[in-house]
């Protein structure tokens, strides 16, 4: 395996738990709900993953129960926000407090302990390709997932009537509810599918990309999500290569530390973040991009009147 | 079973007094159940948690050590929220506050004199201000999300801290230890009561903090200003208020006092630079601000609770063996209960089984 092929791997590695939180709460948004709490439904799947598969011995079991905690937790948050329509900025940030304590709580006992890989799965033939054969074909099951992730998401919204519902529901939730659509339980569904989604991210933090727990091994990460949302405009496969954009910067710091350079690790670990901020001013700038993409109900709360 | 919430006329005066006791007995609650899952007895966990440490006169003094840089902070974000600003890097600004007041008593060592100290408190709001007026800045002039790029800034500030103390800043004479050398005695911030415990001058400030912005945001025009536009802005553009100036206002007030809160905890409670000085007080100083409603004074008493489950943390590790960790699901159950209270404000919850024979609910 050449160099280019070992860098380009690691780049589909890092992008990989950013693209499938991001999708996820794309589809939340695109419902009109701003979960914030990505980092913290993400860190509980992690904990979770890692936990279920140290103890059973299946990475897979891991990987189920880690979908399975991050929407529960995203059901703590569709049930403040919609049911008792608190603000949803407020109980974003709550859902990443509580994540970010529970987690460490409930990870204390397995810090150090040797993890469970989640391991590639090799596509015959199609992996023995030159090149893109380990690059596409030699992957990790969750890398697999998150391509055909993408690929649902990207029909589901704009080829399928439920999708066409679910923006409705986003765009004009009052119109919706006055052609009989259930607003509420739209929004349910789709702040529990970004839920699930941030779960299996942070599965792939825990159990593919470092295979050990950490505490507040999520870094920041559910937060570059958030922001990869708003930089790919509410679209599909613009999330696809923003992740991407950003797993080239992420790893290409790596490299740029492990080589040296005199340039101090710290400024290289803040890259990530910095390209953030930088991504955002660049797309934001543009009000009328943003103001058309935006989905309109986004972060409006809703009480149906009976 | 449905929840329907049914608009009140008028926001309950009742309620909206009683939210903030209401999250709380209910945090107990949940927490009682907890240590109960844990398999400790829940009267004796929160015995450990939430009274021990009012039972001796050194932990009452850790108790104002540790909510000075909670109420600072979260005094200052009661304006951002009120005005509708989301600053979530108040972690940031107080690390860089943090930084600039250090300038002086760890680049120039040998200058010492009076004014060392109140210099240092001002270079500490500065600097914290500066931060803070970045987000703000993006916002103002290219729309940016204030939430995401004042959060990024914090890890921006605390990988600058650790570059800073392992680097250009480390103590000479310190056994290469990542640390700065130790705040000479003119810049340290005394503390009140030397003869009885550690809290510092920085509690002094912190209640002083809350009884200016509580004067400003609830008798002042300023204070007007900051509820209209946060409520509508359309309506505070009729009257004449700058949306972009408030924007300003809130992160220039907002990170000052998360700076100076920085600054106070170095000089006040850890005597140097290391490569953490805070348990996240600026994500905590956020609960604390909701559970004083966002008001200066609730939030003196509420920043007096979320110190106290820090120091409850460290009480129930020793006594009783559970994880401090605890203290921050704690924390985070608290701003749940806090903001699920707040409904009880705003709406009347009529709870009923289905009507509908379809069972849809």
């Amino acid at each position: 395996m050449g160099i280019l092929e070992a860098v380009l791997l690691t780049i589909a590695t890092a992008a990989t738990p950013l693209l499938i939180a991001a999708m996820g709460e794309l589809v939340t948004e695109r419902s009109g709900v701003l979960n914030l709490g990505v980092e913290g439904m993400m860190i509980m799947g992690a904990v979770t993953g890692f936990a279920v598969a140290s103890s059973t011995g299946s990475a897979w079991l891991g990987m189920a129960a880690a979908i399975i905690a991050g929407m529960a937790f995203s059901l703590l948050f569709g049930f403040l926000t919609l049911t008792l329509v608190t603000n949803q900025v407020a109980t974003g940030l709550a859902l990443t407090l509580l994540g970010l304590g529970f987690s460490g709580m409930l990870g204390e006992g397995f810090v150090g302990r040797p993890g469970v890989k989640l391991g590639n799965i090799d596509i015959p033939v199609l992996s023995d390709l030159p090149v893109v054969g380990k690059l596409v074909f030699g992957q990790d099951p969750i890398f697999y997932i998150s391509i055909l992730l993408t690929a649902g998401v990207a029909w589901f919204l704009f080829y399928s009537r439920a999708g066409l519902t679910l923006r409705s529901v986003g765009d004009s939730h009052r119109s919706a509810h006055a052609l009989g659509i259930k607003v509420i339980r739209i929004r349910y569904l789709a702040v529990m599918f970004g839920g699930a989604c941030s779960g299996l991210a942070g599965a792939h933090l825990s159990l593919v990309y470092v295979p050990q727990w950490v505490e507040g091994m999520t870094a920041g990460r559910g937060w570059i999500a958030l922001a990869l949302v708003v930089f790919a405009s509410w679209r599909p496969w613009r999330v696809l290569a923003g992740a991407y954009l950003f797993g080239a910067v992420s790893i290409g710091q790596l490299h740029a530390q492990a080589l040296g350079f005199g340039i101090p690790s710290q400024l290289l670990s803040s890259l990530p973040y910095l390209a953030t901020i930088v991504v955002l001013v660049l797309i934001s700038r543009n009000r009328r991009l943003t103001v058309m993409n935006t989905p309109a109900s986004l972060g409006q709360p809703f009480v149906p009147d009976r | 079973m449905r929840i329907e919430l049914i608009k009140r006329p008028q926001h309950s005066a009742l309620f909206s007094a009683l939210s903030p006791f209401i999250a709380f007995a209910l945090t107990l609650a949940a927490g009682g159940i907890l240590f109960a899952i844990l398999g400790k007895s829940p009267l004796a966990a929160l015995y450990s948690y939430f009274i021990e440490p009012l039972t001796e006169i050194w932990s009452l003094h850790e108790l104002a050590v540790k909510a000075t840089p909670l109420i600072l902070i979260a005094v200052g974000l009661s304006v951002c929220f009120q005005s509708n600003n989301w600053n979530i890097g108040a972690e940031g600004q107080f690390i860089v506050g943090a930084i600039t007041g250090s300038i002086m008593p760890v680049l120039l060592p040998d200058f010492q004199f009076w004014f060392v100290l109140p210099l240092i408190l001002i270079f500490g709001f500065a600097g914290g201000a500066a931060y803070g007026s970045v987000p703000a800045f993006l916002k103002v002039r290219f729309n940016t999300n204030e939430i995401l790029s004042s959060l990024m800034l914090v890890y921006v500030a605390q990988l600058f801290l650790d570059w800073l103390v392992r680097g250009p800043w480390r103590n000479p004479e310190g056994f290469n230890f990542p640390e700065t050398r130790q705040f000479h005695s003119f810049a340290i911030l005394p503390e009140i009561l030397p003869a009885s415990g550690r809290a510092h001058w920085g509690f002094v400030f912190a209640l002083l903090a809350a009884l200016v912005l509580w004067f400003l945001l609830s008798r002042t025009m300023k204070g007007f200003e900051v509820k209209l536009i946060g409520q509508s802005p359309r309506a505070g553009a009729f009257a004449g208020f700058s949306d972009k100036r408030m924007i300003y206002f809130a992160f220039l007030v907002s990170g000052g006092l998360a700076g100076l809160a920085g600054i106070s905890e170095v000089s006040g409670a850890i005597g140097q630079l290391r490569p953490v000085i805070s348990p996240g007080y600026g994500f905590t100083a956020i609960i604390v601000a909701f559970l004083g409603r966002l008001n200066p004074l609730g939030i003196v008493a509420a920043g007096l609770v979320l110190a106290l489950s820090y120091l409850g943390g460290e009480a129930a590790q020793i006594s009783l063996g559970v994880s401090d960790k605890t203290a921050r699901v704690f924390q985070g159950l608290l701003l749940f209960f806090v903001l699920a209270c707040d409904t009880l404000i705003h709406y009347r919850i009529r709870l009923g089984t289905a009507q509908k024979p379809e069972g849809t609910a």
